[in-house]
């Protein structure tokens, strides 16, 4: 029978299939940070259980970590909750036996940009992480999903996942795309035509000419906000392009091992005649560069646009929540987008943290300024995004133009250290969520790619990058 | 966990739709190596003003609703990020059972193993349940795992699906890991066999 790639990474994968079709997944790789982990190893001390398979574990801090320089190291964290909950996992990985890449360590950074750094991340694979943007391993043909502490400890003690299967659902994008256009405009257009549970239930595939036609970086970008579209993971086959990536990665395979894995990736894409319980097709020609104006990733219009009217909307419920979105965000329906004033820049997250998404940004700032009223910052995604930015002399162009150049971490994407918005601040930002206080508490968020942000930091305002 | 037993009382209406984790639990709160006493701290920023004081225009401060058990939300309810600190925060509140039309899918699953009972019904039943709601204390529900049904404060009755081991579960307080351990040995089977396919891995 014909299979999409989901069906073939799923069924490689059932360690135990229960009469009433409740499957045991069989985890590959499992990634652990500092927020989600503490109640799952305690839980596996009160019942006195082991981890299972500690060499399939990756740990690092990201969330709580400070993006000035660790100077004295994490004993000199000044926020004692935060120092706590690093000091917890320090504690954890050593006492269960796992590998953790410490905060001195140039190959920390945020947790789904070093899996794939690493090669810890490979196709077809399962992977997970109490993190939802887990979905961004997916671009490697990975089957990817984030979890809950509960399901953290279940894998650290079983390596496996009690899970029912997801429906398929299918995105392609035909053509290649426009001048301007990037990853980040393709999965936030997306989630403005499905919203932001119209992938709930489903494993989402993406396909198409514009998506082969991304690099590794963009295709970690469009499977990242998978999930916010509510998709449980976003899937791409892996072809040449991701092999030439994982090419020499740490812990890819080698020599013979290499070819034998290559072999087996190449089986991983869908049967042309696969069904799909969903299929959305658009054209990337149709595309432009996009921003959003509200306080849901669904809040998404091209930068030609004009901030809605709830009225615009026939659904009762979603007029209420843009009135509440419009009121939130301070802003004016009928406003032009590129009308509104900024005042701070976040490039960085699992979403744009990559060297392409800073190259991208220096591109537009270099021998630019950032405007007077605007604040901007650059939060590398690793140590090694980092180092290899400053080898290239990004950090400079970056410098120069007047952003602040910062150490690796999540940051300002959720605002779990010292980088916040203060109430009423405005920011054109390069994560995922624009939730209510998801960047400090009343700030306001607006979702764009690392070429629109630079765009904005120079203007002030929100801008179409063409016109730069 | 705690054996899930038939709850009776006030539903609290919350029919924004999207609301998302930040919303249930702002990430301020997310620093804790505990599960325990998140429920103060619950939708935070819609529950309090800036200087710590109740805003009494959200519904669980309002009088009839504070020791509410169920909550009937608005669509996609759960959306955004993994973390088991909302269903920690809202069990902790002493929330058992939520209803409404979508949750988000690790939200979902995350309920399931606190103890929460999420409730997905179509449209046109979360519209009548939310009016019961906006009631306040003279419209008591009942809901009831077992049977697979609410009652209504009118006498309605309205049944819905629940998926049967997690309902198994969620009636006995079964803890997964334990379960999963029982099936050992086709774990080991399982990766003896990849051992050989997939050898890299």
């Amino acid at each position: 029978m014909a299979k999409t790639l989901y069906d073939k990474i799923w069924d490689a994968h059932i360690a135990h299939e229960a009469d009433d079709g409740t499957c045991l997944l069989y985890i590959d790789r499992h990634m652990v940070h500092e927020v989600t982990s503490p109640q799952a190893f305690e839980g596996l001390r009160m019942s006195g259980r082991k981890v299972r398979a500690p060499e399939k574990v990756l740990a690092v801090a990201d969330h709580n970590v400070p993006t000035s320089p660790m100077v004295g190291g994490v004993a000199a964290i000044k926020n004692n909750e935060s120092r706590i909950q690093i000091q917890a996992l320090e504690k954890n990985v050593k006492e269960f036996g796992i590998e953790y890449f410490d905060t001195n360590d140039a190959r920390r950074g945020v947790v789904h940009i070093i899996g794939p750094e690493q090669g810890f991340t490979l196709p077809g694979m399962t992977v997970v992480c109490g993190d939802s943007h887990t979905a961004t391993h997916g671009a490697f043909g990975a089957l990817a999903h984030g979890i809950g502490t509960s399901e953290v400890e279940h894998v650290l003690a079983t390596q496996t996942l009690i899970q029912s299967k997801s429906k398929n659902m299918r995105v392609t994008i035909n053509g290649s795309l426009p001048n301007g256009v990037t990853a980040k405009d393709i999965t936030m257009a997306i989630i403005g035509k499905t919203g932001t549970a119209g992938g709930t239930g489903y494993v989402l595939e993406y396909a198409g000419q514009a998506i082969r036609e991304l690099s590794m970086e963009g295709r970690m970008t469009v499977c990242n906000m998978a999930i916010e579209g509510g998709a449980r993971a976003g899937l791409i086959a892996p072809d040449e392009t991701t092999f030439a990536y994982l090419k020499g990665k740490p812990r890819a395979p080698k020599g013979e091992m290499w070819d034998q894995a290559v072999e087996n990736w190449k089986t991983l894409f869908t049967d042309e005649d696969a069904k799909f319980d969903l299929e959305i097709e658009m054209d990337a020609a149709e595309l432009i560069p996009n921003a959003t104006w509200g306080t849901s990733p669904q809040d998404v219009l091209p930068i030609d646009g004009t901030v809605p009217f709830p009225t615009d909307f026939k659904d009762i419920a979603r007029q209420e929540a843009t009135q509440r979105a419009l009121d939130y965000m301070g802003l004016e329906a009928g406003m032009k987008l590129t009308d509104i004033k900024i005042d701070r820049v976040f490039v960085g997250s699992c979403t744009n943290g990559r060297i392409e998404d800073l190259r991208a940004a220096a591109a537009i700032l270099k021998g630019r300024k950032v405007a007077d009223t605007v604040d901007a910052m650059v939060v590398p995604g690793s140590g090694l995004v980092k180092m290899l930015a400053e080898e290239e002399g990004l950090d400079t162009i970056f410098k120069d133009a007047g952003f602040d150049w910062r150490e690796p971490g999540c940051s300002m994407c959720l605002a779990m250290n010292d980088d916040q918005l203060k109430p009423g601040e405005r920011c054109a930002s390069t994560s995922n969520r624009n939730f209510e206080g998801r960047q400090g508490f009343k700030g306001r968020t607006h979702l764009v790619s690392p070429a629109m942000a630079a765009a904005a930091a120079i203007k002030g305002h929100l801008t179409d990058v063409r016109d730069i | 966990m705690d054996k899930f037993e038939t709850v009776e009382g006030v539903a609290a209406p919350m029919p924004l739709i999207n609301i998302d984790t930040d919303m249930i639990i702002p990430k301020q709160f997310l620093k804790t190596i505990k599960r325990s006493g998140l429920g103060v701290h619950a939708f935070a920023e819609m529950r309090y003003h800036e200087d710590g004081t109740e805003n009494p225009d959200f519904i669980l401060n309002q009088a009839g609703y504070r020791n509410t058990k169920i909550i009937v939300a608005g669509d996609n309810f759960g959306c955004g990020s993994s973390r088991e600190h909302a269903p920690w925060a809202i069990g902790d509140l002493g929330i058992k059972v939520i209803i409404s039309t979508s949750f988000a899918d690790i939200f979902y699953g995350n309920c399931f193993k606190n103890g929460i009972l999420p409730i997905k019904l179509p449209q046109d039943k979360v519209d009548l349940l939310m009016d019961d709601a906006r009631r306040g204390a003279n419209a008591t529900m009942t809901i009831d795992l077992i049977n697979q049904e609410i009652k209504g404060p009118d006498g309605g009755v309205i049944k819905f699906e629940i998926d049967a081991f997690k309902k198994h579960c969620l009636l006995e307080g079964l803890d997964d890991i334990g379960l999963t351990m029982e099936k050992e040995k086709s774990i080991d089977n399982f990766e003896e066999k990849m051992a050989e396919a997939t050898p890299w891995i």
